[in-house]
C-alpha cells in the first residue's frame, strides 16, 4: 500500500460572484520513503496541493471532491481531533519563510517542547533531550544553548534548519516542503537540501517537495508532477521528465532556462502568461500559449494518459503515440 | 592625438566605500562594558574598497549572496546613496560630489530598474501617466503629442499594447509590470541601465521574456548594463563580465566564460558549485564552514578566511590585494597568489 494516495482531488474557492477551481481532479500516489517533486509557476496550484494534503485549506476555500488516503485513512473526511493526531505527528510541513513559521515571542526550546508535549506524554526534561538530539541531527552548533534563543537571534539558514528539526521531532512518515529554500542564498540552499535529502533517506521518510526550481527537483526527487492552471499535466520519473519532457509546457519551461541557450542569444520564451484561475480558457488550459495547439485543443480538455513510465495530458502527444502505434501495426 | 588614447570606461568606481552608522546620535554611542562607560560607534561595512570599470556596451554583472553589498553598489552608482569614501566617475567626470541640480542631465543618461515591479510603479498613476512623467521632466520643451508618441513607441518596443495605456498597474501581471518599469527607464533614451535583481520576482517563463527584452534593448539602443543579481545562470547568459562580491569586497572579476569555466577564488568555486543543475542527481556542492560573518565587525585579513578551506596564517592577518590575471581578470586571494589551490 502506498503511503499517500490522492484521487480526483478538487479544491474550490467560493468568491463573491463565482467559484474558482484551484485544483482540478488531481490524482497521484507516493510510496513509503519516496521523494516526489511538484513543479510549476505561481498560480499553478502547487502550494494549494501541499495545503490540502494536510487539510489546511481554509475559507473561502474548500475541498469539493476527491480522496486523500494517508496510510489508508481519508484525510478529507477526518474530524479535527483526528487530524490533530496526524498533522505534525505523522505528516509535517516546512514552509517557505522561516521567519514567519517560527513564533517570534517563544524561544526555540519552548516551541519544540510544546510540539512534543502536544503529541507525546513527556516530561519537560525528556522533551528537551529529544529537542537537543534533533537539533544535533540538523547540524546546529551548540544545540543546548539554542533552546533558550529566540528566532530573531538566528540566521535564515539556521532558522530553516530548526524548522526541519521541528518537522522531524515526532518522526513523521511524510514531509511536505513548500519552497523550503526560496528565501535563502544558493550556498545555504545547497546545505539545506543536502541535509533534507540525507534525513529523508536515513529515516525512510517520504518527501513532497514543492518548488519552481527544476535543478532542485532534479537533485532531490525520484518522481515529478508538473502542474499548470490547477491540473497535473505531466507526471513521471524526474530524470525522464527533465531529459525528455513530453508536454509542450514542460518542454517550454525547461527550454526557457538560461542554461539551455548559448550565452547572449535569445532565450526560448513561452509567450503569454498562465491564465488566471477565474478565467481558464476552454479546452486545454495551455492551448493559447502552445505552438502545437489545433482546434481540438481549444475545445476539448485533454485527459491525462499513461504511456509506460510517464503520464501526459496533451492531445498532440496522444496523436503522436496513436501514429506510432498505427505504424507498428502496419509494419 | 586624442583618438589614440585607450578607451575610457563609461563608469569607473575607485576605492568605493560605504559604511552605514548603526549608532546615530550621542546617546546611542554610549556603551557600558567591563565596568566602564565607553563611547563606541558601530558601523556596517557594506562596500569596502571596490574598484572596477564598466566598459561601453557591456553588461557587467555583480553577483553575491544577501548582504554582500551588491545592491548598495547599485544605489551608490545611481546616486541614491552617498559614498563614505572613494570616487565614482561617469564618462570621465566625477559624479559622486555633484549637486542634485548638476546630476539632473546625468540622470537622463543613467536609469535604474528595481526588483519588485509591484513597488516601483505608482499604483495611483495610469501607465500613460507613469511613462509620460520622466519624458516631460527631462524634456520640458517637448509638445504633448510628441510625448505621447514617444511613450507609445517605447510601449510597443517592450511588447505592451499602447491601447492599454489608460490602465493602472494592478491590472497587469508581474511580467507585464516589469516590462512597463523597463519602458519607463527607456523613455528618456538612457545609455546606461542599472538593474537591481530585475527578474528575481518573476516566474521562469516570464524571466525569459524579460531577459530577452533587456537583450534586445541592449542591441538596438547600444545600452550598457550594470546588472545586479544572485542568479548565476542568468549571469552566465546575460553578462559579458562578472564581479563576485563577498562581504562588500571584490573576490574575483573575470569575463563570463572564464569565470564559469575556470573559477579561481575559493568563494567563487563554492558559489558556482552550489547552483543546482538539471543533470544533477544529488546535491554536490563545495561545503563552506559556518556562515557569513556580520559586516559590523569585519574579520581581520581576508573577508572570506573564516569559511575558507585554504586559509592559513597570512590570510588571517593580511588582506589580499587584487591580483591581475592573464586575460584581464582579477582575483583577491593569497592562496591563488601562492599557488596553493590546484
Amino acid at each position: 500500500m502506498s503511503l499517500l494516495s490522492v484521487r480526483d482531488l478538487t479544491v474550490k474557492f467560493a468568491m463573491r460572484d463565482n467559484t474558482v477551481t484551484a485544483l482540478n481532479q488531481i490524482s497521484f500516489d507516493l510510496g513509503k520513503g519516496e521523494r516526489l517533486g511538484i513543479v510549476g509557476e505561481s498560480g499553478a496550484g502547487k502550494s494549494i496541493t501541499g495545503f490540502s494534503l494536510m487539510n489546511l485549506i481554509s475559507k473561502p476555500g474548500f475541498i469539493d471532491n476527491g480522496k486523500i488516503l494517508f496510510e489508508g485513512q481519508d484525510i478529507v473526511q477526518m474530524s479535527d481531533a483526528d487530524l490533530r493526531t496526524i498533522r505534525g505527528n505523522r505528516m509535517a510541513m516546512i514552509f517557505q519563510d522561516p521567519m514567519v513559521t517560527l513564533n517570534p515571542v517563544l524561544t526555540i526550546g519552548q516551541q519544540m517542547v510544546e510540539t512534543l508535549q502536544a503529541h507525546r506524554d513527556l516530561t519537560r526534561q525528556d522533551a528537551e533531550k529529544i529537542a537537543v538530539m534533533k537539533l544535533r541531527e540538523v547540524y546546529i552548533p551548540s544545540p543546548e544553548d539554542r533552546l533558550n534563543q529566540y528566532p530573531h537571534e538566528l540566521s535564515g539558514g539556521m532558522r530553516q534548519r530548526i524548522i526541519i528539526a521541528i518537522a522531524l521531532l515526532l518522526d513523521p512518515q511524510l514531509i511536505i516542503a513548500d519552497e523550503p529554500t526560496t528565501a535563502l542564498d544558493v550556498t545555504i540552499q545547497a546545505d539545506i537540501m543536502e541535509l533534507l535529502l540525507e534525513l529523508c533517506q536515513s529515516n525512510n521518510v517520504g518527501l513532497i517537495l514543492i518548488t519552481h526550481d527544476l535543478g532542485v527537483v532534479s537533485q532531490m526527487t525520484e518522481r515529478t508532477l508538473v502542474m499548470y492552471a490547477g491540473r497535473i499535466i505531466e507526471a513521471g520519473r524526474t530524470r525522464e521528465i527533465i531529459n525528455d519532457p513530453q508536454h509542450p509546457y514542460t518542454q517550454g519551461l525547461i527550454n526557457a532556462l538560461p542554461q539551455q541557450t548559448l550565452p547572449g542569444h535569445r532565450l526560448k520564451q513561452i509567450p503569454g502568461n498562465m491564465p488566471s484561475l477565474a478565467n481558464v480558457p476552454p479546452g486545454c488550459p495551455f492551448s493559447p500559449r502552445c505552438d502545437y495547439a489545433v482546434d481540438l485543443c481549444r475545445t476539448t480538455l485533454p485527459k491525462i494518459v499513461s504511456y509506460g513510465q510517464v503520464e501526459v495530458a496533451c492531445h498532440e502527444v496522444e496523436r503522436l503515440h496513436a501514429d506510432d502505434a498505427a505504424q507498428e501495426q502496419s509494419a | 592625438m586624442k583618438d589614440m588614447a585607450p578607451e575610457q570606461p563609461l563608469l569607473e568606481l575607485r576605492n568605493l566605500e560605504k559604511r552605514f552608522e548603526l549608532d546615530r546620535g550621542f546617546l546611542e554611542t554610549i556603551k557600558f562594558r567591563g565596568g566602564k562607560v565607553i563611547r563606541e560607534k558601530r558601523e556596517v561595512h557594506a562596500v569596502n574598497n571596490v574598484t572596477l570599470g564598466v566598459e561601453r556596451g557591456e553588461a557587467l554583472c555583480v553577483v553575491g549572496e544577501s548582504g554582500c553589498g551588491k545592491s548598495t553598489v547599485a544605489r551608490l552608482v545611481a546616486g541614491l546613496l552617498t559614498p563614505s569614501g572613494g570616487e565614482i566617475h561617469y564618462d570621465g567626470a566625477r559624479i559622486d560630489t555633484l549637486s542634485r541640480k548638476a546630476m539632473l542631465p546625468l540622470r537622463k543618461k543613467m536609469q535604474m530598474i528595481f526588483q519588485n515591479p509591484y513597488a516601483s510603479l505608482n499604483p495611483r498613476m495610469t501607465i500613460q501617466q507613469a511613462l509620460e512623467e520622466p519624458v516631460r521632466h527631462h524634456n520640458p520643451s517637448l509638445s504633448r503629442s510628441a510625448v505621447r508618441d514617444k511613450v507609445a513607441d517605447v510601449m510597443r518596443s517592450v511588447g505592451v499594447d499602447p491601447s492599454w495605456s489608460k490602465r493602472y498597474p494592478h491590472e497587469f501581471s508581474g511580467g507585464q509590470r516589469q516590462r512597463i518599469a523597463i519602458a519607463r527607464a527607456l523613455t528618456v533614451d538612457p545609455e546606461f541601465i542599472i538593474a537591481d535583481e530585475p527578474i528575481s520576482a518573476l516566474d521562469v517563463s516570464i524571466q525569459a521574456q524579460v531577459l530577452n527584452l533587456m537583450l534586445e534593448a541592449k542591441e538596438q539602443r547600444g545600452l550598457t548594463y550594470l546588472f545586479i543579481t544572485h542568479d548565476l545562470s542568468v549571469v552566465q547568459h546575460f553578462g559579458t563580465r562578472v564581479v563576485v562580491l563577498y562581504l562588500g569586497s571584490i573576490c574575483e572579476l573575470a569575463d563570463t566564460a572564464t569565470l564559469f569555466s575556470n573559477p579561481k577564488h575559493p568563494y567563487t568555486r563554492a558559489l558556482l558549485s552550489a547552483v543546482p543543475q538539471l543533470n544533477d542527481d544529488k546535491p554536490n556542492h563545495i561545503r563552506l564552514k559556518g556562515e557569513i560573518p556580520t559586516p559590523i565587525n569585519l574579520p581581520q585579513g581576508c573577508p572570506f578566511q573564516s569559511r575558507c578551506a585554504y586559509a592559513n596564517e597570512r590570510c588571517r592577518v593580511e588582506q589580499p590585494r587584487p591580483l591581475q590575471q592573464s586575460g584581464g581578470g582579477m582575483v583577491a586571494c593569497h592562496a591563488v597568489e601562492e599557488d596553493r589551490i590546484d
